[in-house]
């Protein structure tokens, strides 16, 4: 029996076939998916804000930062017997659910969210194969280890698969 | 006062009777609007976790129209006013006599998506203005954002200012709705989310000690 991991808001799993992963209600935040095309463990992380050094947290929630939550992912992954060779990614999020007139750094979370990911995923050399960023839509995401695809559903957009 | 542990059940009446006033103020609006009684609840205060405040809405996937606005002045935070898609679009249909509305699929009437957005302007601006006036704070609302979508990605935006700080957020939580509805019918929710250095700067305006 295949099972549906669900991935809260700052939060991160790892899971393995022939269970899908699953994540809610993305706006701002950013869905990273981190797959082995090998032995094809993977982990999905939710991701709120795009830098740890900017908590202040007394406990750091590691999952809540795109450096941490990447290494966590990362780490997590290996420890399952994952190789980090082979290690890919596909992103989904960051989206501008609002717009202001004024563009205040917080207004701009989604893209800067993005912009994190993506420089975490590089630093640890995980190339990202599919992406679906930005936009205005909020976004529910599920992969599927099998097809090794992120299906994406928006409210007024429909469904995609990457 | 950095954790929200600390605060008390005075506290936290206090916070209700913020969530009262504001509520009550804009219940007014929207009935002057609409020339019908509209009803409120006591607010309900809590302190909830990050994973857990979608589920508390009917769970992260749920599409809701969102009135978002910023709270800019001495006591920073985030306001949300949530509604069901089919209560909001009842409410532009009686404003604007336009039985057609729908926001089930777009292309919307763009007439009636501005009323929405005045909608959402008149009920957060009276609610902010009656907490200004009691609490004797500078406090300006932005100009309010209008977004149908998943209530998750939504409250994504609301909950960023205070994520940096902890998991859990304190949310004052009024629901209004329609004399003679069922729950089911409820005109609408409203959420005040403070910054967590707000907490300080209201209490204090109140007079209230915050480490009592």
């Amino acid at each position: 029996m295949s099972e549906v991991i669900k991935v809260g808001m700052a939060d991160l799993k790892v899971a393995t076939p022939p269970n899908t992963i699953r994540t809610s209600g993305l706006g701002s935040c950013v869905g990273v998916v981190i797959y082995d095309e090998m032995t094809n463990v993977f982990g999905m992380a939710h991701i709120m804000l795009p830098d740890s050094s900017q908590s202040k947290q007394a406990t750091l929630n590691i999952a809540k930062y795109a450096d941490s939550a990447i290494k966590e992912l990362i780490k997590q992954l290996l420890s399952q017997g994952a190789r980090a060779f082979s290690l890919k990614a596909k992103i989904a999020g960051g989206a501008q659910m609002f717009t202001f007139q004024s563009g205040s750094d917080l207004m701009r979370i989604g893209p800067r969210n993005v912009e994190a990911v993506k420089l975490a995923l590089k630093q640890s050399k995980i190339p990202i194969l599919a992406e679906d960023v930005g936009g205005k839509s909020g976004r529910t995401i599920e992969f599927d280890p099998l097809t090794k695809t992120l299906h994406i559903r928006t409210v007024n957009q429909g469904t995609a698969a990457i | 006062m950095k954790d929200l542990n600390q605060l008390n059940s005075f506290h936290l009446d206090i916070l209700k009777e913020i969530g009262n006033i504001g509520a009550g103020h804009a219940a007014t609006s929207l009935s002057t609007l609409l020339k019908r009684k509209i009803d409120m609840n006591v607010p309900n205060v809590r302190v909830v976790s990050l994973q857990e405040l979608p589920e508390q809405i009917g769970g992260a996937d749920t599409e809701v129209v969102a009135i978002f606005l910023r709270i800019e002045g001495d006591a920073p935070g985030s306001m949300f006013y949530l509604s069901e898609v089919q209560q909001a679009e009842k409410l532009i249909q009686s404003l604007t006599g336009n039985d057609d509305f729908q926001l089930s699929k777009p292309p919307f009437d763009q007439i009636g998506l501005s009323a929405l957005q005045e909608v959402g302007n008149i009920l957060a601006g009276s609610y902010l203005s009656s907490l200004a006036d009691f609490t004797n704070l500078n406090l300006q609302p932005t100009v309010p954002g209008l977004s149908i979508d998943m209530v998750g990605a939504i409250l994504n935006y609301g909950l960023v200012a205070l994520s940096a700080a902890g998991d859990h957020a304190l949310v004052i939580d009024t629901h209004i709705s329609e004399v003679g509805q069922t729950q089911e019918q409820t005109a609408g929710h409203f959420f005040l989310l403070p910054d967590p250095d707000s907490f300080q700067v209201i209490f204090k305006s109140l007079g209230v000690d915050v480490n009592e």
